[in-house]
C-alpha cells in the first residue's frame, strides 16, 4: 500500500512538475484568472455589482464555462504527449501499476487546477470587503468548482489516451464536456419538458454536472452529488486504464 | 535467467513474432539482429512486459511475465528504440525521477545519479533539459536510466543508434564490462558490434529464429569462410594448381587473377576456424619453393553471413 502511494506521488512530482517547467502553466493561471473576474463582474454577463448580494453565485455560475474548455486544456496532453513522445513505453516498462500511472498523471492535472482556483481569493476578499458574505456557501462553492474541474479533468484524462493528437483530445473532451452542461442546462431542460416524460427529463438532468454543482453553490454538500463527481471520475479513469491496456494489447 | 518458449505475437493476421525460443544465462550478452521489422522490438517489448504475448510464455529470474509483471520490471532496465525521455525535464530531474520509481530514495538516490552520469558521460549536460540536448546525449540519457538500479537484466533496444563511432565505443566499452555480471540482451543492425561485444548472437526473420550461436560459428557460415587466400610472384598457374589439389583438405582452387601476381582462392573441405589449411598450403609453397607474397585465412563475415541467412529465407518464400 505504502509503495503504491508513493509511486503515485512520484508520478504526479513528475507530472505536477512538468506544467511549471513550461510557459503553459502560467499562460493558463493568467488566462483562468482574467476570465473568471471578467465573467464575475461584467454587468451583462456576472453582474456581480448589479445583484447586491454578499455572494459568490455570480463568480461560480460561469465556472461549468470556463472550465469547458481551460480544463481539456490541460488535460490533453496527460497521455497523448506519452505517446507521441514514446515515454509511454518508459512509463509501463517501469515497476508501477497502470492505475498508480493513470492516478498519479490525474492527481497532478487536478492539483495544478486546484492551484489556479486558490489563486482567484482576492475575489473572496472583495466579497467580505463590500458586505458579510456566508463563508460556508463560499466553502462549499469552492468545494463544488473542484469536483467540477475533477470531472472535466478525468474525461480529458480519457480522451488523451484515445490519440496522440492534442488537439484531437482537446476537441474530443471539451465536446463531451459540453454535453455533461447541456443535459441540465435550462434552455435545454425546458426544451425537454415539452414533450419528454418527467422521469426522462430527471434522469437526463441527473447526468448534467450543472445540476450537481448548482448544490454546492447554494451551500449544500449532498452525499449525491459527491457521489455523482466521484463516480464520473472513477468511470472515466477506469476507462483510461481499459483504453491504455488495449493499446499495449494490439 | 530469462527464458523464452514458444513465443508468439500477433498484430492482425501478420506475425510479428512466430514461435520464439531462447535461454538466456547470467554473463552472457546477447546480440538480437535481423533486418528491420523482423521482431527484434517486439520480442524485447513482451520481455520488459510493454506488451503481452499472444502465445507462449517468458520467464525472466524465475518469475512469469504475465504473473508478477512488477518483480519482473523491478529486475529489468530497458532502454527503448529511440531513446524516449520526458523533454521538459532537465538530465538530472529526469534521472531522479527514474531512481525514485524503481525505489531509491536520500543518499542511495544521490549516489545511484551521480554513478550514472558519470558512467555515460553526462556531467557537463546534467541541468540541461532533454529537449535541447543532441542525440547522442539524448540517447546516453535514456541508457543511464536503464542502469541507473544496477539490474541485473538489461535489455537494450539499438543502444548504439544514433551516437558517433567515440561515442559508440563508449557505449560498447560500458555494455561489454556490465556484461560480466549481467544478463544483457541488445538488438542492433551493426554487426562488428556483435563481434565486438557479444558472447552469443541470435539473427531473426520476420519472426523466427534463423540462426543462433557464438559470432565465431556463425562467420563460418558465410560462403567463403575458411578458405585460403594466396597470392604467388612468378608461378605457373598448372603446376602450382595440381600442387594444391593433391593437399588433401582441399576441396576446390579457383584463381582469381594470374597477371604479375598469380592470386588464388583455395577452399577446405571442412570450414573450420582453425589455420590449419593455411599451414598445409603453406608446407607445399616451401616444398615446391614458390615465391610467396600473401598467405591469409578468410574468417568469413558476419554481414555476409547475416545477408545470406536472411535472403535466402526470402528467396525460399517467394518460390513457394
Amino acid at each position: 500500500m505504502t509503495i503504491s502511494i508513493r509511486n503515485t506521488w512520484v508520478i504526479t512530482k513528475r507530472e505536477l512538475g512538468g506544467y511549471f517547467a513550461s510557459p503553459v502553466a502560467y499562460v493558463f493561471i493568467v488566462i483562468f484568472l482574467v476570465l473568471t473576474g471578467f465573467f464575475t463582474f461584467s454587468e451583462q454577463l456576472g453582474g456581480f455589482f448589479l445583484r447586491d448580494e454578499a455572494s459568490l453565485n455570480s463568480f461560480f455560475s460561469w465556472h461549468p464555462w470556463i472550465y469547458l474548455f481551460l480544463v481539456p486544456a490541460v488535460g490533453m496532453r496527460l497521455w497523448s504527449e506519452e505517446r507521441r513522445q514514446g515515454t509511454l513505453e518508459l512509463l509501463f516498462t517501469m515497476p508501477i501499476s497502470t492505475t498508480q500511472a493513470i492516478l498519479g498523471k490525474f492527481l497532478a492535472g487536478w492539483a495544478f487546477l486546484v492551484i489556479a482556483l486558490v489563486l482567484t481569493f482576492p475575489t473572496v476578499l472583495t466579497v467580505r470587503y463590500l458586505g458579510e458574505p456566508d463563508m460556508g456557501v463560499i466553502f462549499t462553492g469552492y468545494l463544488g468548482s473542484v469536483m467540477l474541474a475533477g470531472s472535466y479533468l478525468s474525461i480529458s484524462c480519457m480522451t488523451s489516451a484515445l490519440t496522440r493528437n492534442q488537439v484531437i483530445s482537446f476537441i474530443l473532451s471539451a465536446v463531451l464536456c459540453f454535453f455533461l452542461i447541456l443535459a441540465g442546462w435550462p434552455p435545454v431542460t425546458d426544451l425537454l419538458v415539452e414533450w419528454a416524460p418527467k422521469y426522462l427529463m430527471s434522469i437526463i438532468s441527473s447526468f448534467s454536472v450543472v445540476t450537481h454543482f448548482f448544490s454546492f453553490r447554494r451551500g449544500v454538500i449532498d452525499s449525491l452529488d459527491v457521489v455523482f463527481f466521484l463516480s464520473l471520475i472513477g468511470f472515466c479513469l477506469f476507462t483510461t486504464s481499459v483504453i491504455l491496456r488495449s493499446l499495449r494489447t494490439n | 535467467m530469462i527464458k523464452v518458449n514458444n513465443l508468439t505475437k500477433a498484430f492482425g493476421p501478420k506475425l510479428a513474432v512466430n514461435d520464439v525460443s531462447f535461454t538466456v544465462e547470467r554473463g552472457e550478452i546477447l546480440g538480437f539482429l535481423g533486418p528491420n521489422g523482423s521482431g527484434k522490438s517486439t520480442t524485447m517489448r513482451m520481455i520488459t512486459g510493454f506488451f503481452p504475448p499472444t502465445k507462449g510464455k517468458i520467464t525472466v529470474g524465475g518469475y512469469d511475465v504475465l504473473e508478477s509483471p512488477i518483480q519482473i520490471k523491478k529486475l529489468i532496465g530497458y532502454l527503448p528504440e529511440n531513446a524516449p525521455a520526458y523533454p521538459d525535464m532537465t538530465v538530472r530531474s529526469f534521472l531522479t525521477f527514474s531512481a525514485q520509481i524503481r525505489g531509491l530514495s536520500g543518499s542511495k538516490l544521490r549516489k545511484a545519479v551521480d554513478r550514472v552520469l558519470e558512467l555515460c558521460f553526462l556531467d557537463s549536460v546534467a541541468h540541461q533539459s532533454i529537449d535541447t540536448l543532441s542525440k547522442g546525449y539524448r540517447h546516453r540519457t535514456c541508457f543511464a536510466q536503464s542502469i541507473i538500479h544496477d539490474p541485473d537484466v538489461l535489455i537494450l533496444d539499438e543502444p548504439t543508434d544514433g551516437l558517433d563511432p567515440n561515442q559508440k565505443h563508449e557505449v560498447r566499452g560500458i555494455i561489454r564490462r556490465m556484461g560480466e555480471k549481467k544478463v544483457i540482451i541488445f538488438s542492433t543492425h551493426i554487426l562488428e558490434e556483435v563481434e565486438e561485444v557479444c558472447s552469443r548472437a541470435i539473427i531473426v526473420d520476420r519472426g523466427r529464429i534463423v540462426a543462433d550461436g557464438i559470432p565465431e560459428d556463425l562467420k563460418l557460415r558465410a560462403p567463403g569462410a575458411g578458405s585460403v587466400l594466396l597470392k604467388l610472384r612468378d608461378a605457373n598457374v598448372a603446376e602450382v594448381k595440381e600442387k594444391l589439389q593433391q593437399i588433401k583438405t582441399v576441396d576446390s582452387v579457383l584463381v582469381l587473377e594470374d597477371e604479375f601476381t598469380l592470386s588464388l582462392r583455395i577452399k577446405a573441405k571442412y570450414p573450420a576456424p582453425g589455420g590449419d589449411l593455411a599451414l598445409s598450403v603453406s608446407q607445399a609453397a616451401t616444398d615446391a619453393g614458390w615465391r610467396l607474397e600473401e598467405l591469409h585465412t578468410e574468417s568469413g563475415r558476419l554481414d555476409e553471413v547475416f545477408r545470406t541467412i536472411t535472403q535466402s529465407e526470402t528467396a525460399q518464400e517467394k518460390a513457394a
